[in-house]
C-alpha cells in the first residue's frame, strides 16, 4: 500500500476553522466569566469581549454557509449509517490493537461517518442554538413598557440557561475534537493538514481494502482553486 | 512562506477583538457630565434683590411673626403658596393602597423614631414651617404664622428653639435684610436632623452634608459639582420637588436624577444605558450610606424607663450619639453602610393609626410596592430602619403615645416613665381605644437611598451583583441575572459532562500508548 500526500483543505475552509476555533475558545473563555465561574479579563471587559467575539462568529457564520451552499461542500455533512458502527468500533477496539481505519480520507469524502454525524449536529443543532440564545441574550430588553411589547420577553431565564448547557456542550465538543485529531495516520498529521491544507494519506490502489467514507459521495471537487487541485505527491 | 503570513492574519484578526471592543465611547465630542457640568457653570443664580435696601426690614421687629408681615408686604401671594405646602400643611392628599384617599404627613403617620407628632408637637414644631404648632389648635391660615426665616435665612445666623420659635439671640434685623434663595444650610438643619438627633433617619442626609468631600457627596462637594438642595428639589411657587416615602404614597412630584442626567447617561455604553430600565441610578451610585457619621438602624422602645441612682440617664457614643437614653430606649448606630436593595415602582403603601396588625410582625409602617415583573419598577437602594414599639395585642393596633410634656402628671412618658399612662393619653388624644394592656412589637421603616451619591469612579462594580457568593442583590429574586445565576441541574450536568470527557481522553490515550508500548499498537 502506497502513500499519496493530498490537497484535502483548501485556503478559506481552514481559515474558517481556526478563526471558528479561537473565537469559539474566546467566547467560552469570556462567557464562563460573565456565567460567574472565574475571574480573568474583569466582568466588564469579559462582557464586552464576549459581544463583539460574538458578532465576529457570526460574520464568520454567514461566510461559511455561502461558501459551503457555493462549493457543495455542504454534502460532507450528509450523515450516513454506513460504517458508523464501524467507526465507533475503531475507537472503542481497534484503535488498540493497530488495526487500520476502517474509513479513509479522500478529498471528495474528508469525514468519517462519526464525524458527520457529529458536525451535523453541531451546524444544525448546538451552533444556531447557541447563535439564536446568544443574541436574545445580548439584545434582551428587560421588561419594559418603554419597547415594542410584542418583543419583551419575560425572563432572561430559559434564554440563559440554554445558552450555558450549549457552552458546556461545545467546551465537551471541543475536549474530545482536540484529542481525536491525534487519531490520524500520526498523531499530528490531522493537525499538520488542517494547517497546511495537505495529508498524507493511503493511495487509492484498486485493491484498497478500506472502504470509501461516507455516502453519498459528493460530485464536485473540494478545490475552487485550480492552482491548488488536488496534487499527488509521491511519497512512498 | 504563505503559512506564516495566514497565521499572522488570524492572530491579528483574534487580538482586534479587545481593541474593537475599547473602540467608541472616546471621541472629541464632550461627555453628557461635561455638557451638565457647563450648563451648570453658566447657569449660576444671581439675586434680583438686595434685602439690605429695603427700609421695611430696618424697622425693629417686636416678633417673628412681624417678620413674616413685612416680607409679605412685598411678597403678597407667597403666604398662600406656602399654606399649600407639604412644609406647612405636613400632609399631602394621596391615594393610598388599602386607603382610599387620605391626607397622610408628618401630621398623623406613624413612624419608627418619636413614634408619631400627634400629642408630641410641642417638641417636633422645631421643624414646623411656623410659630406655633404646638397642639391641634393652630391655624394653618393665619399666613403670619408662617416662618420664612426658616428656609430663606442666608446669614446663617438664625435659630429655632422649642416651640417653634427663634432663639432670643437671634438678631431679626440682621436675618430679615439677609435672605435669598434656601441653601443647604436651611435645609439640612431641620432635614439632617429628623428624628431627634444627626443621621438619626435618612442614613444619607447628615451634617457632614454640609461641607462634604467629593468622596462623600459629588453634588453637594465644594469640589465637585457644589449645587445646592434646591437646584435638584426646584421648586414652583413654594412647590417643591422630591418627597421621601415615609409619609408619600404616591408616584408624582419626584425629584429625579435624570431631571439633569437623562435617562441614558452613560454616553456610548450600551450595557450601562440598558441597565437603567431596571436599576436605579443611585443603585450602583450610592455604594455606601452614612459614609461620615452613623445613622440610626435600630431603636428598642421597650428598654426605655431604666433609672441609674433613681434618676434618668443617658449613653453616648464617641460621635455623641444616643446608645442609650432612659425616655428613648437603646440604640444602635451604624456608619459606612452598604444598603438593602428592593424593587419599587414609585408608589408606597402605609400603616395608619388605627389599622390591626397582623400577625407578629414586623409590621411593615412603610411598605414600598415594586417588582421584577413590574415594568414600572426598578431596584433601588434602601435604609431599612427596625425598631421595637409600644403595641396594644388586645386591640392589635400600633399605640401613638404621649411623650413629650410639660409638666409630670400629664401622662407625658418623658416625665411620668409609665407607658401605660401615655398609652391611655396618647391614644385617646388621637380617638383610637387602648384596651389597657400594652407590649412591644417588632417595626420596620424603609428610606429609599437618594444622597451621598459617590463620584463615578466609585460606583458599585459589575462583580458586586454579579457574582455567586455575596452579591449585592442575593435578596432579589424572581429573575436571572448572569454572574449570579445558574440552573443547578445544568452546572452538574455540565462539569460532569467536562469531566468524562477529560477522563475519557486520558483514559482512550493512555491505554493507546500502553497498547503501543506492548506491541504493533497504533500510537
Amino acid at each position: 500500500m502506497s502513500e499519496k500526500k493530498v490537497y484535502i483543505y483548501t485556503r478559506f475552509e481552514r481559515f474558517w476553522h481556526w478563526m471558528q476555533a479561537m473565537l469559539i475558545f474566546f467566547l467560552l473563555l469570556t462567557g464562563f466569566e460573565v456565567h460567574g465561574s472565574y475571574k480573568f479579563f474583569g466582568y466588564d471587559q469579559a462582557v464586552r469581549y464576549h459581544a463583539v467575539a460574538a458578532y465576529a462568529l457570526i460574520v464568520l457564520i454567514a461566510f461559511a454557509i455561502f461558501w459551503h451552499a457555493v462549493t457543495g461542500q455542504w454534502k460532507q455533512y450528509v450523515p450516513t449509517r454506513k460504517m458508523l458502527t464501524a467507526q465507533l468500533r475503531y475507537y472503542i477496539l481497534g484503535i488498540f490493537r493497530d488495526e487500520p481505519h476502517p474509513t479513509r480520507k479522500t478529498a471528495l469524502s474528508k469525514l468519517n461517518p462519526l464525524q458527520r454525524l457529529v458536525y451535523l449536529g453541531l451546524k444544525i443543532l448546538v451552533i444556531p442554538v447557541m447563535v439564536i440564545s446568544g443574541v436574545l441574550y445580548m439584545l434582551y430588553r428587560y421588561p419594559s413598557s418603554h419597547g415594542v411589547a410584542a418583543i419583551n420577553v419575560d425572563s432572561l431565564t430559559f434564554i440563559a440557561v440554554l445558552h450555558t448547557a450549549g457552552a458546556f456542550a461545545l467546551a465537551f465538543f471541543i475536549i474530545a475534537h482536540v484529542y481525536l485529531t491525534t487519531t490520524g495516520r500520526t498523531v499530528t498529521s490531522n493537525l499538520e493538514a488542517m494547517m497546511t491544507g495537505y495529508e498524507v494519506i493511503e493511495d487509492d490502489t484498486p485493491d484498497g481494502e478500506a472502504p470509501e467514507r461516507g455516502e453519498p459521495r459528493p460530485d464536485e471537487t473540494t478545490s475552487d482553486h485550480p492552482e491548488h487541485a488536488p496534487e499527488i505527491a509521491a511519497n512512498a | 512562506m504563505h503559512r506564516v503570513a495566514f497565521a499572522i492574519v488570524l492572530l491579528l484578526l483574534i487580538i482586534s477583538i479587545p481593541v474593537v471592543a475599547r473602540l467608541g465611547g472616546r471621541g472629541e465630542v464632550p461627555t453628557q457630565l461635561e455638557q451638565l457640568k457647563l450648563k451648570m457653570a453658566q447657569d449660576k443664580h444671581v439675586p434680583s434683590v438686595d434685602h439690605t435696601k429695603f427700609a421695611v426690614l430696618k424697622e425693629p421687629f417686636d416678633s417673628p411673626e412681624k417678620v413674616t408681615e413685612a416680607c409679605l408686604s412685598c411678597h403678597t401671594e407667597r403666604g398662600k403658596e406656602v399654606m399649600q405646602s407639604s412644609h406647612w400643611r405636613w400632609d399631602r392628599v394621596e391615594y393610598i393602597p388599602g386607603h382610599g384617599i387620605q391626607a397622610l404627613g408628618k401630621r398623623n403617620v406613624l413612624n419608627n423614631f418619636c413614634i408619631g407628632t400627634q400629642t408630641n408637637l410641642a417638641s417636633c414644631d422645631k421643624c414646623h414651617a411656623g410659630f406655633g404648632f404646638v397642639d391641634q389648635k393652630f391655624d394653618f391660615n393665619d399666613p403670619t404664622h408662617i416662618d420664612c426665616l426658616a428656609c430663606h435665612d442666608n446669614s446663617g445666623t438664625y435659630l429655632r428653639t422649642s416651640y417653634g420659635r427663634p432663639a432670643e439671640s437671634v438678631d431679626l434685623n440682621e436675618v430679615a435684610t439677609h435672605v435669598g434663595r434656601p441653601t443647604r444650610d436651611n435645609c439640612g438643619t431641620c432635614h439632617f436632623f429628623g428624628g431627634g438627633g444627626n443621621n438619626t433617619k435618612h442614613g444619607d442626609l447628615e451634617k457632614s452634608m454640609f461641607d462634604p468631600s467629593r468622596e462623600v457627596d459629588v453634588h453637594l462637594a465644594a469640589d465637585g459639582a457644589n449645587i445646592e438642595c434646591v437646584d435638584c428639589h426646584k421648586a414652583k411657587n413654594h412647590q417643591l420637588l422630591g418627597k421621601v416615602y415615609s409619609i408619600a404614597s404616591m408616584d408624582e412630584q419626584r425629584s429625579t436624577c435624570t431631571q439633569c442626567h437623562g435617562e441614558t447617561p452613560h454616553d456610548k455604553n450600551r450595557v450601562l444605558n440598558e441597565h437603567t430600565l431596571k436599576v436605579a441610578c443611585q443603585t450602583c451610585h450610592i455604594p455606601r450610606y452614612a459614609k461620615v457619621n452613623k445613622t440610626n438602624t435600630y431603636w428598642d422602645w421597650s428598654a426605655a424607663g431604666k433609672f441609674r441612682d433613681g434618676k434618668p440617664y443617658v449613653v453616648k457614643d464617641e460621635q455623641d450619639n444616643h446608645l442609650y437614653m432612659s425616655i428613648k430606649g437603646s440604640f444602635v448606630w451604624e456608619s459606612n453602610l452598604i444598603p438593602e436593595y428592593i424593587f419599587f415602582n414609585g408608589t408606597a403603601g402605609h400603616y395608619l393609626l388605627g389599622d390591626k396588625v397582623e400577625g407578629d410582625g414586623p409590621v411593615k409602617l412603610n411598605t414600598l410596592y415594586g417588582s421584577y415583573d413590574d415594568p414600572e419598577s426598578k431596584i433601588i437602594p434602601v435604609k431599612v430602619h427596625r425598631a421595637k414599639q409600644l403595641f396594644d395585642p388586645v386591640t392589635r393596633m400600633l399605640i401613638q403615645p404621649k411623650l413629650v410634656g410639660k409638666e409630670k402628671g400629664e401622662g407625658a412618658y418623658w416625665k411620668d416613665f409609665d407607658w401605660d399612662e401615655a398609652a391611655r393619653v396618647g391614644m385617646e388624644a388621637v380617638g383610637l381605644p387602648y384596651s389597657g394592656e400594652y407590649s412591644f412589637i417588632d417595626t420596620e421603616m424603609t428610606w429609599p437611598l437618594n444622597h451621598m451619591v459617590s463620584p463615578a469612579d466609585e460606583a458599585v462594580s459589575c462583580v458586586e451583583c454579579h457574582t455567586r457568593d455575596g452579591s449585592r442583590l442575593a435578596g432579589l429574586k424572581g429573575f436571572y441575572m448572569p454572574g449570579r445565576d445558574r440552573s443547578e441541574t445544568v452546572e452538574r450536568i455540565g462539569k460532569l459532562a467536562l469531566l468524562i470527557a477529560l477522563g475519557g481522553v486520558l483514559l482512550h490515550g493512555g491505554v493507546r500508548l500502553v497498547a503501543h508500548q506492548f506491541g504493533k499498537g497504533a500510537v
